[in-house]
């Protein structure tokens, strides 16, 4: 029953991928969006189920369904494993994908290959089910790779747009060096432990029995982490998450915000008995987090693509995250994963919906006055917003904090670095906020004329997400978390429990003065000074270093790709055509041997007997003479 | 028992063979008649055959002499092969002058 | 005897050269003979009287006659033969003097390699012994001659034979 129950939510999207793909382009209307939304839909209800049951019991379901390999003694199922740890997840990966499916089939309504775009849809579903649901690391490894095949494909979804293109390529190759990283830690996990089974692993850990010395499991835990890297969009492979927005809207919600992206935040989770182990690359992860976030809401201090400044903020979010990971705070990180699942998915959707009601308009400097003709748009990303910029009651307050209290016992410059970081995320969703809703419309007549609230499809999502942003914090108050004790059971080293002193609610208040600091220079200046970002040619300062995004593109260009570029050129053009020459001169010579030696027979037979007496007589001066 | 080699050496009979094969060579590349390259063919053979004949004596080793005696019938074989071709191709081109023969011109 | 043999030798090289020469391939033949027949002589001077008669059976006898014949048939006796040109001409003599310094220097170098001769006394070369050695120790090849002889024949046969299927 339980291994039905699991394959069926395993399963349900693939099916809609598979009727999606196969059959979708005859299905008329919106068919093709409501078979994807139910299917995933389905899982939702599924996962419903086991989260409630493991809740209860606290037993985790395993389910093993056969043997995939077996080399000698190293052996690898195909077993999936429902824990509390990856029902968690499994809960807002449908939970939300429910949503944004829900969404999209709105959104999405005047595309001619909507069937198209619900199958990859539904198979990210697939893949990220995948992902969560194994018990193995190849079989998460298996999900990784598909959700990375997924967002390429969505993010290249407008596939005529050349720039699209570049960006899903640039997507996929930025993963691909993280996979590789993530791979190699795979390999060097199966070489110690000989085994890829998370609870193999997890008792060989601890119970002492370690066969290598710890560097083996520093690498590994660093290679993975480098996997992290990549998916999560951390330094130094963050630059394609900012490009991959330019998939459809939804995409970015679901995919480049809410759950894919945290599919690293999930691995290092998943393995914290292992990064526990090797405590200094878990320093490594906390400073990557730190800088990546730091860096990230600088640059999206400045940017004009409503999508671009949410992107950054993802970044800097998940590197907020990371922080957390670094410090072995598993559960606050597991946490703020959550709560920005929440708050940036529907920031995503209500963009997505401001785009829908531009006409396809992404610069905040076209848009404004949209509070007015937009209502449940403007409030559902108003709480949003209170919501990622800190503020209480709302979820990302409580999420937020609980991180930078954790730096600020461990690690004082973190915490400052994240501080700062959190500042600037205030300014800049506030200044986004201003640009886009208050203020008059700065579009053209045409535009105006079409603005108009979105259907309810699309902002019916926006409202559940709204509400699960505004209570989500409820899961894990400060000093009474029951998202602590449900995940117990998975985190190997529990994290110290802060008692609620003096500190943390001094700690807290400068969180919220922070918070109100951002806020209020956005204020101030888009408010009162109702000034507008003025074109890309005026900017001047370090404020082109920032809208330039530290042109860290260009250094990459100019490190990476050039040199390869001109490896390969110089292959092309030296290498390649000393070879080609050297063969063809080889083909050419023997052309002309052929040629002239073929004058050699000319039939004579007194000449070919001249030759003969000749040969002979050199074949005996050969033999006889010349020695 | 005497013995010819005593008086005359073996050093004779090899300058006489090797100039006897230079004829036969001689014969090949100078004339134009397939009958008279035959012929000196035959030279070239008879040149080998006495050699040999003249080293059996010095060795005392029967074996050359029948030796010979094969070489003799792969000869004879071969006449009576090369002379049907050449009766052949005179049939063809109704005279045996190699140059004429320039088919295998490639 | 050292007259006996110079006397052969010179008549061997001297029809062998008018061989070569003689501008009638009819009197070529019969120069061929003669030489044919003085090899005979030195075989004589060997006391290898089988090979001597085998010789003059088998050249003078089988393989003269058909040369003769062949030439005969052909109607070949007339010396209507064209030089070859003075290029090939020289190139033929230069061969000549190549082949002839070659094997000469050769067997010059050779020569430290040749021992006095001893006489053992043996007998070795009578037709009794050389048909005991043919037939014991050479009786496969002498069988294999036996059929190339045989395939020869049917060769020669089937090549001279006059074609119907063109005419």
């Amino acid at each position: 029953m339980e291994t039905n129950l699991a394959l069926l939510l395993l399963l349900a999207p693939f099916i809609g991928f598979l009727i999606n793909v196969f059959a979708g382009k005859k299905l008329s209307g919106n068919l093709p969006g409501i078979l994807g939304t139910v299917a995933v839909a389905t899982s939702f209800a599924v996962t419903l189920s086991f989260f409630l049951q493991v809740s209860s019991s606290k037993e985790p379901v395993m389910i093993d369904l056969f043997e995939w390999m077996q080399l000698r003694n190293f052996k690898v199922n195909i077993a999936f494993q429902l824990d509390q740890l990856s029902l968690l997840w499994l809960m807002f990966v449908t939970g939300i994908g429910t949503l944004i499916h829900m969404y999209s089939i709105s959104y999405m309504h005047d595309d001619e290959n909507v069937h198209k775009f619900f199958a990859y849809l539904n198979l990210f579903v697939f893949f990220m089910i995948t992902l969560v649901m194994g018990s193995n690391l190849l079989i998460m490894f298996i999900g990784w790779e598909g959700v990375g095949l997924c967002s390429y494909l969505l993010i290249g979804f407008w596939y005529k747009n050349h720039d699209y293109n570049d960006a899903a390529k640039k997507a996929f190759i930025m993963n691909r060096i993280g996979d590789l990283g993530f791979l190699i830690g795979i390999f060097i996990l199966g070489f110690i432990f000989n085994s890829l089974d998370y609870t193999v692993i997890r008792t060989a850990i601890e119970s002492g029995k370690l066969l290598q010395p710890s560097w083996g499991i520093s690498i590994a835990a660093l290679c993975l982490f480098i996997g992290a890297c990549g998916k999560s969009a951390q330094i130094p492979l963050y630059t394609w998450l900012p490009d991959a927005m330019a998939g459809p809207t939804p995409v970015s919600a679901l995919i480049h915000a809410a759950t894919m992206v945290t599919a690293g935040i999930f691995m290092i989770t998943r393995l914290n008995f292992l990064f526990d182990l090797a405590p200094e690359v878990q320093n490594i992860i906390a400073i990557v987090g730190a800088v990546t976030s730091l860096i990230a809401a600088s640059i999206g201090l400045i940017q004009n693509d409503i999508k671009k400044v949410l992107a950054y903020s993802t970044v800097s979010q998940l590197g907020l995250m990371f922080l957390a990971l670094g410090l072995g705070a598993y559960q606050i990180a597991v946490f703020h994963v959550i709560t920005h699942a929440f708050f940036k998915a529907c920031l995503f959707l209500g963009s997505g919906s401001v785009i829908h009601a531009m006409h396809g308009e992404q610069d905040m400097r076209y848009m404004g006055g949209l509070r007015k003709v937009m209502k449940v748009t403007f409030i559902t990303f108003l709480i949003s917003t209170l919501a990622i910029s800190g503020l209480p009651p709302f979820s990302g307050f409580f999420s937020k904090d609980e991180i930078l209290m954790t730096a600020f016992h461990d690690n004082k410059p973190l915490w400052v670095i994240g501080s700062v970081a959190s500042i600037m995320t205030a300014f800049y969703m506030f200044r986004l906020l201003y640009l886009t809703f208050y203020k008059d419309f700065r579009g053209t007549e045409e535009q105006k004329k079409h603005l108009h609230e979105s259907p309810g499809l699309i902002t019916f999502p926006l409202i559940v997400l709204a509400i699960l942003a505004l209570v989500g914090g409820a899961i894990s108050l400060p000093g009474n978390s029951w998202l602590n004790e449900y995940l117990a059971p998975v985190i190997a080293k529990q994290s110290e429990h802060h008692h609620m002193g003096t500190t943390e609610y001094m700690l807290m208040g400068v969180a919220i003065i922070g918070a109100f600091i951002g806020i209020g220079l956005a204020y101030a200046k888009y408010i009162k000074q109702s000034s507008v970002p003025g074109q890309d040619s005026e900017i001047t300062g370090f404020a082109k270093v920032l809208y330039n995004k530290f042109y860290v593109d260009e250094i990459y260009t100019a490190l990476i790709v050039k040199p390869i570029y001109a490896l390969g050129s110089f292959f092309k053009n030296a290498i390649e055509v000393a070879i080609s020459g050297f063969i063809f001169g080889l083909g050419k010579l023997a052309n002309v041997l052929g040629t002239e030696g073929k004058t050699l027979q000319n039939g004579s037979i007194g000449f070919y007997l001249f030759a003969f007496v000749l040969g002979i007589c050199s074949i005996i001066v050969y033999i006889f003479l010349a020695k | 028992m005497e013995n010819i080699l005593q008086q005359i050496g073996i050093e004779n009979y090899i300058y006489l063979s090797t100039l006897l094969f230079c004829v036969g060579v001689f014969g090949v590349l100078f004339r134009r008649n397939a009958i008279v390259m035959f012929m000196s063919i035959e030279i070239m053979l008879n040149a080998v055959n006495l050699l040999l004949v003249a080293f059996s004596t010095y060795h005392q080793d029967a074996a050359g002499q029948v030796f010979v005696f094969f070489s003799m019938a792969v000869a004879a074989a071969e006449v009576a092969v090369g002379l049907a071709i050449l009766v052949a191709i005179y049939r063809n081109l109704n005279n045996i002058d190699i140059d004429s023969l320039k088919k295998l011109k490639g | 005897m050292l007259t006996v043999f110079y006397i052969l030798s010179a008549i061997t090289l001297g029809t062998a050269f008018l061989t070569i020469l003689s501008k009638n391939p009819i009197h070529s033949a019969i120069y061929l003979v003669l030489c044919f027949f003085s090899i005979a002589g030195h075989y004589l001077l060997f006391n290898a009287q089988f090979l001597a008669i085998v010789h003059i059976i088998v050249y003078s006898g089988a393989i003269m006659i058909l040369m003769l014949f062949t030439i005969m048939l052909m109607n070949l006796n007339k010396e209507d033969e064209q030089n070859k040109s003075v290029l090939t001409r020289f190139a033929a003599v230069i061969a000549l003097g190549l082949v002839a310094f070659v094997l000469l220097a050769t067997f010059i170098k050779a020569q430290p390699v040749i021992e006095g001769y001893q006489v053992s006394g043996q007998d070795y070369q009578s037709i009794k012994v050389l048909g005991k050695v043919l037939l014991n120790e050479y009786m496969v090849p002498f069988e294999f001659a036996s059929v190339l002889l045989l395939v020869s024949m049917i060769g020669a046969v089937l090549l001279s034979k006059k074609e119907h299927i063109n005419s």
